[in-house]
C-alpha cells in the first residue's frame, strides 16, 4: 500500500502518475513462473566441458611451482590452464575507462594475495571429473605474512598486498594516495565548539548471496566468433574485459545475457567469461565455468569492509559547525571497483546537512581479504550508516531529539555544499517531518514549520572565507605510466588563488610532459624450477607495454564521458 | 568411460528414460540428460531449495537425490504446471502479486507451494510460511510470495 | 573422487558391502552434499532399498523406527507425537522427506535435532551385527561397526514429561546453535530418572549430567530450574564454529535450558 503525500512540493509536480501505485505485471514474470526465463545455464550444448579452478588455501603466498602434470593425466581432463595461457593476464575493470592500473591476474602466476585466488583452471568432461583433477593440481607455496585489517595494512612494515600499489593504498591519478575533501577550517571550529562528538563505525564485508551463482558458458560460433552466455550484470563491462584479456577484437565476441538470478552488485565485475571463452578457444568445444556455493561465498567479491572515524564540533543549540572524517575502504587484495567506491562515498560527505567546515581523508586500502566489489548502494551505505549513527550520537550529546537535530542541520535549497556545489531539490526536512508523524515523535513548532525551500541560500550560499589545506597525501617515490594525462600536454595549471583555494593539494605543475614509465613492479621472485611438461620460456606475466617510450606521451582515447574521474573536466 | 545407468520414470505425466552417470544427482540429470531446465542449481547443499521438485507428490531437493533413486517414480517440475497455455493458479497468482523479481527461486517456490496446496487446499499463513521454509529468496522479502500462495489457495477452492 | 553406487535389496547385503571402505547413503541430505562437492574421500556409496529400513512398529516398550524412516514419516504418524517437534525442526519440508533417523544420528555437531531427543528418551540402536540394542552414547563412543537397522525408542510415560527446544539464528530452517531435549518423568511430584541432552556441547549430542543430578528427586519449580541452569554446561565441551563460539554456547546453555524447563513446568 503506497501512501501519497501530495501536499509536499505540490506546485512542482504534475500529478500525472500513471504507473506508480498501479498493479503492473513484470514483463518477464511469465518466463519466471514457467521456468523458461533463460538464465545463462539454461542452454544445452553438445559436448559441453566443465571448468573448475585450483585455488590458494593461503591468504598470501609466493607461488614457487605449479605442477599440473598429474591433473592433466586424470580421466576426462581435456586441458589444464595456467596464467601463461591467458593472452593478457593482468586486469582491472576500470582500466576500460582509463581509470586504474591493471593489477589482478586472471590466473595467478607469481603470487596469491587472498584465500581462494585461482591458480589453475581444469577443463574436463564432467564437473565431477574436473573436481577430481583439481585435487591433483600440485602448487608449491611459500607463505607470506598477511594482513586482514585496513588500518593494520597502513602501518609501517605491513606486508605489501598488491605489488602495483606498494603502500597498500590505491593511487589516484598517479599521485594521490587517498581522496581528500577540504572545506573551511575544522580545527578552528573544534576550538570554539560547545561539544565535541566522536565516533568510530565499521562494517564487515557483506556477501550479496544471489541464489544463482556466478558463471558463464562459451562456445565457438560461426565466422570465428565465440558466443558467451553469462550471468553478468554488466554485459558490456564483461565483453570489454574479455576482449582485453583475450587480446581479441570485441567483434569476435557475442555475449548473451541480461537474465540474472540475482546480482545485487556481485556480478558486476565477473571474470568468468574470459576463462570460459579461453577454454572454448583452446579446446574447440563449449565450456562452462561456474562457481559452486562455497566459491560464491568465499571467492566471490563481497561489499567491502569499511571503517569510519567521525568527529563533530557542535554548538549548544545543535548546529553542527564542523565534521571531520577519516575513512578506510577495505578493497581486499585487488582494486576491482573499490577506488570508485571511495569517490562515491566522498560525494556523500558530510551527509545531507549544511556544515560550514568539512575535512575528510578517505583511503582505498589493500588487505589480503577477498577483493571486494559493488553491492546495493555501492560505496555509500557504509558512510551513510556512520553519518546517521553519528547524528543520533550528536543529538544525545546536546539533549535534542534526533529528528529535530536533522531538521535543524538539513540542507535547504540554495545552500553551499562542501563540494562547492549548490544544494538543489532538497527534501530531507519534509522526510523528517513525516517520519516524526509516523513514529509519534513530537517536533517543536520551528521544526514543524521548517521547509527545504525556505531558509537556504544567502549567507549559507557563500564559500568559506578560508579553507585550510595541507600537504597530507603527497606521494613520495611513486611513479606510474601515462594514465590520466592529456594528449602530449602538461597538466592544467593549478589556480594560485589566495581567497578560494581548491580542494586538491598544491602540486608543482611540470613544465613538460613526464616521460611515460611502466607501472612499478615488485622485484621478480627467483625463477621456479621447471616441472616436466612446462615450456622453457620465461614465466610470469609482463604488464602491458602500453606506455610509449619517452619522450612522446601516448594519445588518450576512450570514454571521455567519465573524464571527471581522471581529472580532465575543468571546474 | 564412466558407468551409466538407465533410469525410467514419469516426468510431468509422461514416461521418460535417460542415462544417469554413476553418482549423478537428480538435478543434474533432469537439466543435462532429460533437458528439463526448470529446476535450478543454487547451492548443491540442500540449503536454498531452488532445486525443489515433487517425487510421488512430495517435495524433494533434487540436488541431494541420486538420479537413479527416481527409477519407477513420478516426478513433477514447473514445466508441468501449466495446462497448455493456461497457467496454473499458482503461476497466475505469482504473476499477479509480483512474487518474483529475478525469478531464480521461483521454480522451487512454486513446487513447494504446489506440494502444500495439493495436501492442504486452504492453508493458514503460518502453514504457507512453513511450506516455503526450505526455499530462500534474495529479492522479494517473501511477503509477495506468501500473499500469492494464499491468493492461489483462495481461488482454487470453489466459493 | 567420482563415486560408484551400489544398491542392495536388503540391509544385510548393504552391511556386508560396507565392510570394504564404502560410505552408506541413506536419505542423502549429508552424503550427497559431499558428493556434490567432489569430496576426495568418497569413492563407493552403498544404499539399500530394504523396506524394513522404513518401517515403524509399535513394541511393548514404545516404538521401533527403521533407520531409514524420514522426518516426514515421523511427523505424519499418529503415534509419534512425542517425536514430532524434533522431526519438524530438521530443515524444511523437502529436506524432511529425505532426512532419515539413522542419518541424523551421525550428523556432525551441531546437527542432531532428532538425535538429541532420542538420547534424552534413552533410545537404543539395533545394529546389523545382531548384538543386543546399544545405547546411543555407546554407539557414538565406539565408532561404527556395521549398519544401524533400527532405533528402539521408549514411549514417554506422560506426554508432558518430554520437552524439546531448538535454538537457531534463522527460522524456520536453520542449523542449530544448540538444541535441547529433556525427559523428566515425575512420581509424586518429584523427578525420577531425569535425562537432559544437548547438541553443540560436544562432538556428539551429550547428556547434561550436572543438570540431571540437580533435578533428580526434586520438584520442577523455579528454584530447581535455576539450579539446573547454573550448571547446564558443566562437564561439556561447547563447540566453536562459524555459528557461535564456545564461549557463547556456554553462556546461553543455561538460558535455553531454563526456557525449556519452564515450558515443562507450565505443562
Amino acid at each position: 500500500m503506497i501512501e501519497f503525500r501530495k501536499e509536499f512540493f505540490a506546485d512542482e509536480r504534475d500529478d500525472d502518475l500513471a504507473t506508480i501505485g498501479q498493479r503492473v505485471r513484470r514483463q518477464d514474470i511469465l518466463g519466471h513462473v514457467t521456468g523458461r526465463s533463460p538464465f545463462y545455464d539454461d542452454h544445452r550444448f553438445e559436448g559441453l566441458l566443465h571448468i573448475r579452478c585450483a585455488r590458494s588455501p593461503h591468504h598470501h603466498a609466493r607461488i614457487r611451482r605449479i605442477d599440473t602434470a598429474a591433473a592433466e593425466r586424470m580421466p576426462g581432463v581435456v586441458r589444464v590452464l595456467t596464467g601463461r595461457d591467458v593472452p593478457r593476464n593482468l586486469n582491472t575493470l576500470l582500466s576500460l575507462l582509463d581509470f586504474g592500473l591493471d593489477d589482478e591476474p586472471i590466473l595467478a602466476e607469481t603470487k596469491v594475495a587472498y584465500r581462494g585466488e585461482p591458480v589453475a583452471a581444469v577443463i574436463a568432461e564432467t564437473e565431477a571429473l574436473a573436481r577430481d583433477a583439481v585435487a591433483a593440481v600440485r602448487v608449491e607455496y611459500e607463505e607470506l605474512p598477511h594482513v586482514l585489517d585496513p588500518e593494520e595494512a597502513l602501518k609501517p612494515g605491513a606486508p605489501v598486498v598488491c605489488d602495483v600499489y606498494p603502500t597498500n593504498r590505491f593511487i589516484y591519478h598517479g599521485k594521490y594516495d587517498h581522496q581528500k575533501l577540504r572545506y573551511g577550517d575544522v580545527e578552528a571550529a573544534f576550538a570554539r565548539a560547545d561539544h565535541i562528538v566522536e565516533g568510530r563505525y565499521q562494517m564487515s564485508p557483506i556477501e550479496q548471496a544471489p541464489i544463482e551463482t556466478c558463471g558463464a558458458i562459451a562456445a565457438p560460433e560461426v565466422n570465428d566468433r565465440y558466443v558467451c552466455f553469462t550471468g553478468t550484470q554488466g554485459l558490456f563491462f564483461s565483453l570489454g574485459t574479455a576482449a582485453k584479456v583475450l587480446q581479441m577484437p570485441s567483434s569476435r565476441l557475442h555475449f548473451v545475457g541480461g537474465t540474472v538470478g540475482g546480482g545485487f552488485g556481485g556480478k558486476v565485475d565477473s571474470v568468468h567469461e574470459p576463462i570460459a571463452i579461453l577454454g572454448a578457444m583452446l579446446t574447440g568445444r563449449p565450456c562452462k565455468f561456474a562457481w559452486d556455493r562455497e566459491e560464491e561465498m568465499q571467492v566471490g567479491a563481497p561489499r567491502g569492509a569499511e571503517r569510519w572515524y567521525l568527529k563533530d564540533a557542535v554548538a549548544r543549540d545543535g548546529r553542527i559547525l564542523a565534521r571531520k572524517f577519516t575513512g578506510y575502504f577495505d578493497a581486499g587484495a585487488y582494486t576491482r571497483l573499490s577506488s570508485y567506491a571511495v569517490i562515491k562515498a566522498v560525494g556523500h560527505l558530510p551527509g545531507p546537512y549544511t556544515i560550514p567546515n568539512v575535512h575528510a581523508d578517505v583511503h582505498c586500502v589493500y588487505t589480503n581479504r577477498t577483493p571486494s566489489t559493488a553491492m546495493r548502494g555501492f560505496g555509500i551505505t557504509g558512510v551513510d550508516f556512520a553519518i546517521e549513527c553519528h547524528m543520533d550520537k550528536v543529538a544525545e550529546a546536546v539533549g535534542m531529539n534526533p529528528v529535530e537535530l536533522r531538521i535543524l542541520n538539513a540542507y535547504r535549497d540554495g545552500d553551499m555544499k562542501a563540494h562547492r556545489r549548490e544544494a538543489k531539490n532538497c527534501a530531507l526536512v519534509e522526510c523528517c517531518q513525516v517520519v516524526a508523524e509516523k513514529a509519534g515523535v513530537t517536533l517543536s513548532p520551528e521544526a514543524r514549520a521548517a521547509s527545504s525551500r525556505t531558509g537556504g541560500g544567502g549567507e549559507r550560499a557563500r564559500l568559506p572565507a578560508f579553507t585550510r589545506t595541507d600537504q597530507d597525501g603527497r606521494v613520495e617515490g611513486f611513479d606510474t605510466g601515462s594514465y590520466a594525462r592529456k594528449t602530449g600536454s602538461a597538466p592544467p595549471p593549478r589556480s594560485e588563488s589566495t581567497r578560494h583555494t581548491t580542494a586538491a593539494p598544491q602540486t608543482t605543475p611540470s613544465s613538460q610532459p613526464r616521460p611515460a614509465a611502466p607501472p612499478p613492479r615488485a622485484p621478480q621472485p627467483p625463477a621456479p624450477p621447471l616441472a616436466s611438461g612446462q615450456r622453457a620460456d620465461a614465466g610470469g606475466s609482463m604488464p602491458p607495454a602500453d606506455a610509449a617510450s619517452p619522450p612522446a606521451a601516448p594519445r588518450r582515447t576512450g570514454a571521455l564521458r567519465f573524464s571527471s574521474l581522471s581529472g580532465f573536466r575543468r571546474r | 568411460m564412466m558407468a551409466r545407468k538407465p533410469v525410467t520414470f514419469t516426468l510431468n505425466g509422461s514416461e521418460r528414460a535417460a542415462f544417469a552417470a554413476d553418482g549423478q544427482n537428480l538435478l543434474q540429470f533432469l537439466r543435462q540428460e532429460v533437458g528439463d531446465m526448470t529446476p535450478k542449481f543454487g547451492c548443491g547443499q540442500g540449503g536454498c531449495g531452488a532445486c525443489t521438485v515433487l517425487v510421488d507428490g512430495a517435495p524433494h531437493l533434487s540436488c541431494l537425490m541420486l538420479a537413479e533413486a527416481v527409477q519407477g517414480r513420478r516426478v513433477e517440475t514447473v514445466a508441468g504446471l501449466a495446462r497448455g497455455a493456461t497457467p496454473h493458479p499458482l503461476q497466475e497468482a505469482f504473476m499477479e502479486h509480483f512474487a518474483a523479481q529475478c525469478g531464480y527461486c521461483t521454480p522451487g517456490m512454486l513446487m513447494a507451494a504446489k506440494a502444500l496446496l495439493d495436501r492442504t487446499p486452504r492453508p493458514t499463513r503460518d502453514e504457507v510460511i512453513e511450506a516455503i521454509g526450505g526455499n530462500l529468496c534474495r529479492c522479494t522479502g517473501y511477503a509477495p510470495i506468501i500473499d500469492a500462495i494464499l491468493a492461489a489457495a483462495n481461488r482454487r477452492t470453489p466459493a | 573422487m567420482s563415486v560408484t553406487v551400489e544398491t542392495c535389496a536388503t540391509a544385510a547385503e548393504a552391511a556386508r558391502a560396507l565392510g570394504q571402505g564404502a560410505q552408506y547413503l541413506g536419505g542423502g541430505t549429508i552424503v550427497m552434499r559431499r558428493v556434490n562437492a567432489g569430496d576426495q574421500h568418497l569413492s563407493r556409496l552403498v544404499r539399500s532399498t530394504d523396506p524394513g529400513l522404513r518401517a515403524i512398529r509399535s513394541t511393548s516398550q514404545g516404538v521401533s523406527l527403521g533407520a531409514g524412516v524420514t522426518m516426514a514419516q515421523i511427523m505424519a504418524h499418529p503415534d509419534l507425537g512425542f517425536l514430532a517437534p524434533a522431526a519438524r525442526a530438521v530443515g524444511g519440508p523437502a529436506l524432511r522427506e529425505m532426512a532419515t533417523v539413522g542419518g541424523n544420528l551421525f550428523a556432525r555437531a551441531p546437527y542432531g535435532d532428532l538425535a538429541v531427543l532420542l538420547l534424552a528418551l534413552g533410545a537404543q540402536a539395533v545394529m546389523s551385527d545382531g548384538g543386543s540394542p546399544r545405547p546411543l552414547e555407546e554407539l557414538w563412543r565406539g565408532g561404527r561397526s556395521g549398519l544401524v537397522l533400527s532405533l528402539e525408542v521408549p514411549r514417554p510415560r506422560e506426554a508432558r514429561a518430554t520437552g524439546y527446544l531448538k535454538v537457531a539464528r534463522v527460522h524456520p530452517v536453520g542449523t542449530p546453535v544448540i538444541s535441547l531435549a529433556a525427559y523428566l518423568p515425575r512420581e509424586g511430584g518429584r523427578i525420577r530418572g531425569a535425562r537432559i541432552a544437548m547438541t553443540g556441547m560436544g562432538a556428539t549430542p551429550r547428556r547434561a549430567t550436572a543438570a540431571e543430578r540437580v533435578l533428580e528427586g526434586a520438584a520442577l519449580d523455579a528454584a530447581s530450574i535455576a539450579r539446573a541452569a547454573a550448571v547446564a554446561a558443566e562437564g561439556l565441551e561447547p563447540l566453536d564454529d562459524a555459528l557461535a563460539t564456545a564461549w557463547y554456547r556456554r553462556e546461553v546453555a543455561g538460558v535455553h535450558l531454563s526456557r525449556l524447563l519452564e515450558g515443562l513446568e507450565r505443562g
